[in-house]
């Protein structure tokens, strides 16, 4: 089809217009008339039995309703485990809203006070005496796998959550004759999300219906429904999930967390709302956390630079129970599929073991996996080329797979489209001139000023087929399903199951609806958020809305757009194919010339519906319907360059330069992408540079707020450069794939690659993120 | 058993409307403006003086929500994000972040806002850099702050 504008231009968002003025609507910003507050106790320990909870002064405390503890929940709530049926080897302990007679993380719950506010509630949970036990603990994924650990799980009787292994060719013969072989040893370190918006939700349970509506700073208000409806034995017709403006969730918001659960089976308890937010060091405690990989890889190489194979060990932990409904192996199984994948090679073997250990929750955060892939690829084919004299771009371009080789499956099963590699490294190299930066590169070494270049080639496995999830045995929706409804003043409502947390897919949306249809933008509004209002979808993870919900929404616009014409063409006694809608009206496809304003159409529609005949399609509501067939995921791909120098005196790091080129297909919106690249690579350079969780020896986390947890912030971050490709995808009609995770998945690569650059005169190589100024001082040897 | 928190009456004006309420001495400044007040463009993202989301504008000068105790503002004049916007003195600042789509979630938007319009009111021609310096006790996690910087740099007039 033709695609029109705005889709593809860049326009600004509707819904910042409310946010600008500071009438946004977060969770926190609800009121409900009796409303109860909650407030946890939880564990301060990585391991211990609860004795007892003695809660006598608390109960007596000023606004308090109710105490809340494990027993009192039991037959209002139901408990959970972490499987995935695609993976039947994965051993998911049960687990419960508060911990019963086993806390296992520190921060996991064991108690709750509801009271009028939450200072109330908090003055009676710290009158609540729990008398623990401290128990061994295990804090190292290592550690846990070793014969004679302590069980996290007895009822596990092993550590071991989960183990598997992708194999193609023989790596073992193929190292064996090859010309090099890099090996290398990397730490990826534990971070997370960081939402400025922290968690939190209001459950409003009413046992009259017998119905329970949720606010929820949340990305998948159907996963929500349904796992509120099941867990709770609430028929599901009844549970309405609506997620307002959410502020910011980068996959810490897709989950089921068990004070969020015990939040709404409190409402259930208690048939009043309840209101829980966690605060900043709650949401540091507990939620999801990623990376923690402890990844060994070897890159074997031709004299002549093509890669032959790779081979590939990660080590990693879930915490201490797998993540609900998604389970927690994908940050590792990605990393095994996704290794190498840029690249020509035959020979592949690639594994990865998942333990449990007593920490809090590890599990998907924005682009799950693909970093530490694109990290560890990277930094080799780096390494490859210093060891063979070879320039590393000339090193990729010569080994990247080519536009002849696909469509392909990679070594590691993942089926490819065409991607476009070759163009994205042309592209940078326009914008970067590589033999003049080495030139300059050289004349600053000599005034001791060691500036260094990375480039980083990643894939980004986007928009999610429906058998992951659907032969998993999780209620998550992949499929999209956009509802739109012509109103008599001409105007379209449209409903989608994708959600917006700014990343502006309600914008994207209603581009495409725009476009297909052939109305002005603003003459279309987008709803979302809504579990009960809204088609079943998916809501938004995974770089998937514009790829998904934007095809769902362009089937929709067309079957609007015929059924328009329909009625237009029996108004106007013309066969429909002779009619268009341009700018909001119904014309002559020929002159242009304007025949019918669309209210004309929708008027006859909806109150004089006798004078179509009933044969003609004519409906005013409908939908657009779209789910992925025989394909897993929706490859995207692209290049990021760093330049930037390290100070070797302070270990400091100041950027110099950024670029992104990337291809996600058909962009709708660009300057919503970019920005949202933008924002991706920023993150990626906080989990390259700054951000770390810190344990003790006792396994106590040391950085649980925001003044000793880094993140970056306006100066030290640089301008992010966006160069676009669009290879559109053929397996949709729109050709778009997703972006959202494009920025944080290649930052890590390319800023540990100009680090390693930088510093070669001081032949060291660095391959522990976050490249904190003690790990760059330490490697130089100066501390 | 503990005391009930003690409470104190105060006056102040907040967005140019004379406010009496008794607070409890602990409450700070955002939670009494959000919870108290109904002023919810306030936000709060560390209730630890860090992220700046609790922007607001205490006689005159920017000042983190979350670090005053609602008592300190007795006899002051407050200005959050819903008063600055009703007087239009961010429209410029306003108009560029959408244009440029500076913001995503909005969470940390109205503080940057605010913060930003205080920037302009010392330094009409800030640098790129010295916006970035200046915006730097503001989070914002979803942006990359590029077009932040951008917006601001547009109404103070510097090249972008
Ligand atoms: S909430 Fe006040 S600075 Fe973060
Ligand atoms: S726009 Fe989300 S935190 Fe700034």
């Amino acid at each position: 089809m033709n695609f029109q504008a705005p889709i593809g231009s860049s326009l600004p968002r509707d819904r910042a217009k409310r946010l600008l003025a500071g009438r946004g609507q977060y969770v926190d910003d609800i009121q409900l008339p009796r409303m109860l507050h909650l407030a946890f106790v939880r564990s301060p320990y990585p391991h211990a039995r609860v004795k007892s909870i003695e809660t006598i002064d608390a109960v007596a405390m000023p606004g308090v309703a109710r105490v809340v503890k494990g027993a009192d929940l039991v037959g209002v709530v139901s408990s959970w485990r972490g499987t995935h049926n695609l993976f039947p080897g994965l051993k998911a302990p049960e687990q419960h809203v508060l911990a019963g007679d086993t806390a296992r993380w520190q921060g996991e719950a064991v108690a709750a006070v509801a009271a009028r506010s939450r200072a109330e509630a908090e003055d009676a949970a710290e009158q609540i005496v729990v008398d623990w036990e401290e128990l061994p603990f295990v804090g190292d994924a290592e550690v846990a796998l070793e014969n004679g650990a302590t069980f996290v799980h007895d009822s596990l009787g092993s550590n071991q959550a989960f183990a598997a292994e992708v194999k193609q060719g023989n790596t073992e013969l193929a190292f064996q004759d090859a010309h090099l072989v890099i090996e290398r040893r990397f730490r990826f370190n534990r971070h997370t999300g960081v939402s400025l918006e922290s968690r939190g939700l209001i459950a409003d349970y009413d046992p009259s219906a017998d119905r329970l509506t949720v606010y929820q700073s949340h990305q998948t208000p159907h996963q929500q429904q349904d796992l509120y409806a099941r867990l709770l034995d609430i028929p599901e017709q009844n549970v309405r999930v609506i997620c307002p403006d959410v502020g910011g969730a980068f996959g810490l918001k897709h989950h089921l967390y068990p004070d969020e659960l015990a939040a709404c089976a409190i409402s259930k308890l208690l048939e009043r709302p309840v209101k829980y937010i966690a605060d900043r060091f709650e949401s540091f405690l507990s939620d999801i956390h990623c990376r923690d990989h402890t990844v060994t890889a070897r890159m074997a190489f031709t004299q002549e630079g093509d890669i032959v194979g790779m081979q590939v060990d990660d080590l990693f932990h879930a915490g201490a129970y797998s993540q609900y409904p998604r389970s927690s192996i994908a940050e590792g199984n990605q990393i095994i599929r996704l290794c190498g994948i840029p690249y020509r090679h035959e020979h592949y073997r690639a594994a990865v073991r998942m333990a449990y250990l007593n920490k809090s929750l590890l599990g998907h955060i924005r682009s799950v996996g693909h970093p530490i892939a694109c990290a560890v690829t990277e930094q080799l084919v780096d390494l490859g080329a210093k060891q063979l004299s070879l320039d590393p771009v000339a090193m990729r371009r010569r080994a990247y797979l080519r536009d002849e080789d696909f469509p392909t499956t990679s070594p590691g099963g993942i089926a490819l489209e065409h991607l476009s590699f070759h163009g994205c490294l042309d592209r940078a190299l326009e914008r970067i001139d590589v033999d003049a930066f080495r030139r300059e590169q050289a004349q600053l070494r000599e005034q001791g000023i060691y500036r260094g270049i990375g480039f980083a080639t990643f894939v980004d496995l986007t928009s999610i087929g429906p058998e992951y999830y659907g032969e998993g045995g999780q209620h998550i929706s992949a499929q999209e399903t956009c509802l739109l409804r012509l109103e008599a003043s001409g105007g379209i409502r449209c409903y989608t199951g994708a959600t917006d947390q700014g990343q502006g897919i309600d914008s994207g949306i209603q581009q495409v609806v725009a476009g297909v249809i052939g109305v002005p933008v603003q003459d279309v509004k987008v709803n979302s958020g809504d579990s009960e209002l809204c088609p079943v979808g998916g809501g938004s993870w995974g770089s998937r809305g514009a790829a998904l919900a934007g095809e769902a929404a362009l089937r929709a616009g067309q079957e609007l757009r015929r059924n328009i014409l329909n009625i237009a063409g029996v108004l106007l006694q013309k066969v429909p194919e002779l009619l268009d809608i341009r700018d909001g009206a119904v014309v002559d496809a020929t002159s242009g010339a304007k025949q019918l304003a669309l209210a004309e159409v929708a008027q006859i529609g909806h109150f004089r519906p006798y004078m179509v005949p009933d044969n003609t399609p004519s409906d005013l509501t409908v939908t657009g319907r779209y789910a992925s067939r025989d394909r897993m995921f929706l490859p995207a791909n692209g290049l990021h360059v760093a330049i930037l120098d390290v100070d070797t005196d302070t270990g400091l790091i100041v950027f110099q330069r950024y670029l992104v080129v990337h291809d996600c297909g058909r962009l709708l919106n660009p300057l919503l992408v970019e920005e949202q690249i933008r924002g991706g690579v920023v993150q990626g350079i906080g989990g390259a540079l700054y951000e770390e969780f810190i344990y003790d020896d006792d396994g106590y986390l040391c950085n649980g707020t925001l003044a000793d947890y880094l993140v970056p912030m306006a100066a030290e971050m640089p301008d992010i450069e966006v160069e676009h490709l669009e290879t559109p995808t053929a397996t949709s009609e729109l050709g778009a794939k997703g972006a959202g995770e494009a920025g944080t998945t290649g930052a890590m690569g390319a800023v540990l690659n100009a680090v390693n650059d930088a510093l070669t005169p001081f032949d060291v190589t660095l391959s522990e993120v976050p490249l904190t100024p003690p790990r760059i001082l330490r490697a130089l040897g100066k501390i | 058993m503990t005391e009930p928190s003690k409470t104190v009456q105060m006056a102040l004006r907040v967005n140019r409307e004379s406010v009496e309420a008794t607070v409890p001495v602990r409450r700070n400044l955002v939670d009494f403006l959000r919870d108290d007040l109904g002023l919810t463009g306030s936000h709060v993202g560390c209730e630890h003086g860090v992220c700046g989301a609790c922007t607001v504008v205490v006689d005159g000068a920017i000042m983190r929500g979350c670090l005053m105790l609602a008592v300190q503002a007795d006899g002051c004049e407050i200005e959050t994000i819903e008063g600055a916007d009703q007087s239009g003195r961010l429209a410029a600042l306003q108009a560029a972040f959408h244009r440029r789509n500076a913001l995503q979630c909005g969470f940390c938007t109205p503080a940057m806002l605010l913060t930003a319009a205080a920037l302009l009111e010392q330094n009409s021609k800030p640098s790129r850099d010295e916006i970035r310096d200046y915006l730097s006790g503001n989070f914002c996690r979803c942006t990359g702050y590029q077009e932040i910087v951008d917006a601001v740099a547009e109404v103070a007039g510097a090249d972008t």
